[in-house]
């Protein structure tokens, strides 16, 4: 009974705090432009007024097109419950999760792509190229700092995974995490939240179709999927086990506000790069990780 | 000591992955810029005591490297109009993965290498490998005549790195001798640059291969 309490209560905690993320971003943005923005919980009006509209579907619509965003999003609800919360453990943990976290991340992005070319559009069937041409390069990226923290710690369970730093490792982990965190949640330096420009959108275009309920549901999904990596990138960096509850908890939420406000900076300091240039960087995401690992494996520098 | 010279060698093989993987020209002199200044400290870092004669060559070395050559090659850039690498033989992304490769195969090479045991527990000589390795590829790999002297400045912190594990029998003047070689050639090849771009209308090498009248 606890135990379903448990999961009812990070249920709650996850998805209402999820939405709070893109308002702390397009504040700060605002605050570096001079201007004074929407209001934080922008995203929460938008996701009720969306949730009250009616479904437009295109008549080539199969019932896929309203599944796709429902899957993605019970699949990202769910990598979540898996994620530890600081000091609290993680509320289902088990040898191996980490595989299933991974696994679910790859089903939601599946479900939104497929759910992207239902409409039978060529433009978000190029979206949906371009997203998943690019998740190719940071999966490799996540899972080889995944191998780190494994191999650091000695376990395939998140939470111990998680519980401890990765030394002079965990540098190169954060800066090659915080380059996947970005580009799988489509953010400046990869892909533009804001742009409406065909040549230039990604996940923007794969969601162009979708209207009401389904789109709250990805948006929401959308907020989810940068809370949840920007919690893994905190605990991954942080000595969660070593610090108190209190003190865990406190730098656990600083932590994810700092990761939002950088993600929130990157995004009004620098400029969107070119296509071409992408792979170079998500390589360079991936090597940062990598090293990481070698690191964690040989033990320190050599 | 041994963990802050590992650091600088760490922060010298970052380098020679941001040189292999930046396209445009600024940056991979500047790469290359830093890590002589990083590896001029070295010397002060190796020999625990306070020397003059050390403290006056790594004070030299970190000038020539990180400030007099780039200099240099910056007036030549500036002076033949370019500004980056197009289409380089071996592309970013395949030369950012070889370096990567590199290094990781100098460290593998390195701990089965019958080393002091003062060397033993330092990149040193993985630092060396992985720096020369990273010339290299820079000189096949790439078409432009500055960025190929770049592979060369580069080439040339790594057999520095390699100097450094006999710093207690090498006079420094031969460091100094080689210092002043470095520099005469770089000059050399600033007015070469500048030749060429005048015989030729543009920097790409592989326009040199045929001879004429």
């Amino acid at each position: 009974m606890s135990t379903l309490l448990d999961i009812l209560l990070r249920l709650t905690l996850w998805i209402l705090l999820a939405p709070l993320l893109p308002g702390i971003i397009n504040q700060v943005k605002a605050w570096v432009a001079g201007r004074r923005g929407p209001p934080v919980l922008q995203l929460y009006y938008d996701l009720s007024r969306l949730w009250r509209k009616s479904v437009v579907m295109s008549t080539l619509a199969s019932p896929g097109f309203v599944a796709g965003p429902a899957v993605a999003w019970v699949a990202l609800v769910g990598a979540a419950i898996l994620l530890p919360i600081g000091p609290f453990g993680g509320g289902l943990s088990f040898k191996g999760d980490v595989i299933l976290l991974v696994y679910l991340l790859a089903v939601a992005r599946f479900c939104t792509t497929w759910a992207a070319m239902e409409t039978g559009s060529a433009f978000e069937g190029m979206g949906a190229a371009r997203e998943v041409s690019y998740a190719v390069l940071t999966e490799a990226a996540l899972i080889t700092a995944i191998l780190a923290l494994s191999v650091e710690s000695g376990s395939v369970a998140l939470d111990r995974m998680l519980a401890l730093s990765a030394g002079t490792g965990a540098v190169l982990l954060a800066a090659g995490l915080f380059a996947v965190l970005l580009a799988e949640n489509c953010r400046v330096p990869f892909d533009d939240p804001n742009t409406h420009l065909e040549l230039t959108m990604i996940h923007e275009v794969m969601v162009l179709d979708h209207s009401g309920p389904p789109l709250a549901v990805i948006l929401h999904g959308a907020a989810l999927k940068l809370l949840l990596f920007a919690v893994l990138l905190s605990e991954a960096v942080l000595p969660m086990g070593r610090m108190s509850p209190l003190a865990a908890t406190a730098a656990l939420v600083g932590a994810v506000g700092a990761v939002t406000i950088g993600v929130g900076l990157v995004e009004s300091l620098l400029a969107r790069f070119a296509f071409r240039r992408v792979p170079l960087l998500l390589t360079i995401a991936f090597l940062l990780c990598l090293f990481a690992l070698l690191l964690a494996w040989k033990g320190g520098p050599a | 000591m041994n963990s802050t010279l590992n650091l600088l060698i760490g922060l010298a093989m970052g380098l020679n992955l941001l040189a292999l993987g930046s396209s445009r020209l600024p940056s991979v002199i500047r790469a290359m810029a830093v890590q002589g200044v990083v590896l001029g400290m070295l010397p002060v870092v190796i020999t625990r005591e306070f020397h003059w004669p050390v403290a006056l060559v790594a004070l030299v070395t970190m000038g020539v490297k990180g400030f007099g050559i780039p200099a240099l090659l910056r007036r030549a850039m500036r002076a033949a109009n370019i500004e980056r690498e197009i289409e380089p033989f071996i592309g970013f992304v395949p030369s950012l993965l070889l370096g990567a490769i590199g290094t990781i195969a100098a460290v593998a090479v390195a701990q089965r290498l019958p080393l002091l045991p003062e060397h033993a527990g330092t990149l040193l000589v993985p630092g060396a490998l992985a720096t020369i390795f990273t010339g290299f590829v820079l000189l096949v790999g790439r078409v432009k005549a500055i960025s190929q002297v770049c592979g060369y400045l580069i080439m040339e912190n790594g057999i520095y790195l390699f100097g450094m594990l006999l710093l207690h029998s090498t006079p420094l003047l031969v460091e100094s001798g080689i210092l002043l070689d470095l520099t005469v050639g770089v000059f050399v090849i600033g007015i070469i640059v500048d030749r060429i771009q005048r015989a030729f209308d543009s920097l790409d090498t592989r326009k040199l291969t045929v001879l004429r009248e």
